[in-house]
């Protein structure tokens, strides 16, 4: 099919996929008459006939590229992000009304996820006789449960997905990097900068608006390498950890191979940022704990 | 008969939309299988200005020449919300959209409409569709969030006939948050302009905030 054909060029109108496949990987320069010109190339009776046909392979088309864009791996990890994040905050908000509920029948109860477990496993010295109260308890472990095994696939499938990310970062972080930009590609083509305020959108924004600082960091807090690090260089050591991790990101979504020596790299950064603390903590205190540039 | 030319003439809706009553409330509808939960009135359906920036356009009484019967290729798709108001009135209707999420809903808009033509396909890159949209539509209607509102539409001009029109809801958001709605818009008519002639514009306040509805022909 050369570029001043229509998606019908040289298709058999009895052969569905390969109609949906020249609607999906075909191109042209210019559009034509297509209905008029596919008439008489004899593909269609008629125009009724020619837009059965349109129909017929833009729905397949679409579908199987649907289908295939929200299997990716990607997509997978980003639900799973998701629910993950879903269940532990609902397990949480059941878990304080459990304690409400729960401390007016036993003076004793305690509070969080760790109580309803407990009052789940129904621990037989336990005071409570209530069974409404430990059938709530119940389900809050059970969402907990579900919040710990979706951790676990998180764990489990992130090295597979994007090898770099996960190792410079902890799988989840990673994990939740890829579903924040909405995808691996997503994560790859956004400039560090970007990457290093994920998730403190609502920040970013008053800055831009021009009432606030601009975020030091986002979600990638979470990291080792910038929480450990001294308040006063948290903001270059974000940077770091940022730019070390998108170009993790481009690996993994172009290439996908492993590249140990970004975890050197960064570890190495990360060195420096900190020492700086060590040797002049007078003079970073003095400077009011500006970024370093 | 003379017709009396100071008169404004109330534009006109296109065929095959009507104003009826939900809930005792006039709204627009159109006729076709619901889509997103809205009411219905026997086989008419309520077409929310709120959802839909041309249902607001519609509302808004601005005059976008379209009378029913177009082909109509719709940029920025989405569920097809919009679009499947359109293709009940329109006629051939080809429905872009660039997300596989919501691509999977206009799926389900399209499949009471044998007209509605979904295509997984990016509105920048109109060479990936050429091969399937036909040229001279009638009209183009575009409603991307995506920076470079105005570029799409030039891209895009290729496909529209010369006395065809285009539809456009540009958000201000999408091409730079942080300034002023009004100086975005300026910027967009302006860049517009290289390729269409606008014939009337109007905030859709109302209805949307910081959008803008355009008519435009090409030039």
């Amino acid at each position: 099919m050369n570029t001043t054909d229509g998606w019908f060029a040289d298709i058999d109108r009895d052969d569905p996929d390969a109609m949906a496949t020249a609607v999906r990987e075909g191109s042209a320069d210019e559009p034509r008459d297509w209905p008029a010109l596919a008439v008489e190339a004899g593909f269609a009776d008629d125009e009724d006939d020619y837009y059965d046909a349109v129909r017929e392979a833009t729905t397949a088309a679409t579908r199987a590229a649907v289908t295939e864009r929200e299997r990716a791996d990607d997509r997978q990890l980003v639900h799973a992000v998701r629910a993950m994040d879903d269940c532990s905050r609902t397990a949480n908000e059941l878990a304080e009304r459990l304690a409400e509920w729960a401390g007016t029948i036993d003076p004793e109860a305690g509070t969080g996820v760790a109580y309803a477990r407990e009052l789940a496993r129904g621990e037989p010295d336990d005071a409570l006789e209530e069974p409404a109260v430990r059938s709530l308890a119940e389900r809050v472990a059970d969402l907990a449960d579900e919040a710990d095994d979706l951790r676990e696939f998180i764990q489990r499938q992130t090295p597979a997905v994007a090898p770099n990310l996960a190792a410079l970062a902890d799988p989840v972080l990673a994990a939740r990097l890829i579903s924040l930009a909405g995808g691996l590609e997503d994560l790859a083509k956004k400039p560090s900068g970007t990457i290093q305020v994920l998730g403190a959108e609502d920040a970013l924004f008053a800055h831009l608006r021009g009432h606030a600082p601009s975020p030091k960091h986002g979600i990638i807090y979470t990291h080792d390498a910038v929480r450990g690090t001294h308040p006063e260089n948290r903001g270059s050591a974000a940077r770091a950890v940022a730019g070390k991790l998108a170009i993790a990101a481009r690996v993994d979504h172009y290439s996908g191979e492993l590249k140990p020596e970004l975890e050197a790299e960064l570890a190495e950064r990360i060195e420096t940022i900190q020492a700086r603390n060590a040797g002049d903590s007078d003079d970073a205190a003095a400077n009011g704990g500006a970024d370093d540039e | 008969m003379p017709r009396p030319t100071e008169v404004p003439t109330m534009s006109e809706l296109p065929a095959g939309v009507e104003r009826h009553t939900f809930d005792g409330t006039d709204r627009l509808a159109t006729r076709g299988e619901p889509v997103y939960g809205e009411p219905t009135d026997g086989e008419w359906r309520a077409w929310n200005p709120n959802r839909s920036k041309l249902g607001a356009m519609l509302e808004l009484e601005m005059d976008t020449g379209v009378t029913g019967g177009e082909t109509a290729l719709y940029l920025g798709a989405a569920s097809g919300t919009t679009v499947s108001h359109v293709a009940d009135f329109a006629g051939p209707t080809y429905a872009v959209e660039f997300a596989a999420r919501p691509a999977r809903d206009l799926l389900d808009a399209a499949e009471s409409r044998p007209r509605l033509f979904p295509l997984l396909k990016d509105a920048r890159t109109p060479e990936t569709y050429a091969h399937v949209v036909e040229s001279d539509v009638d009209v183009i209607v575009q409603d991307v969030a995506t920076r470079g509102q105005a570029r799409v539409a030039l891209e895009n001009r290729r496909f529209l006939a010369d006395d065809g029109r285009l539809l456009l809801a540009v958000k201000a958001r999408s091409e730079d948050v942080t300034r002023e709605p009004a100086a975005v818009f300026a910027d967009v008519r302006e860049e517009l302009s290289e390729g269409y002639e606008i014939l009337e514009t109007e905030r859709l306040e109302a209805y949307h905030a910081d959008h803008l509805g355009i008519v435009a022909r090409p030039r």
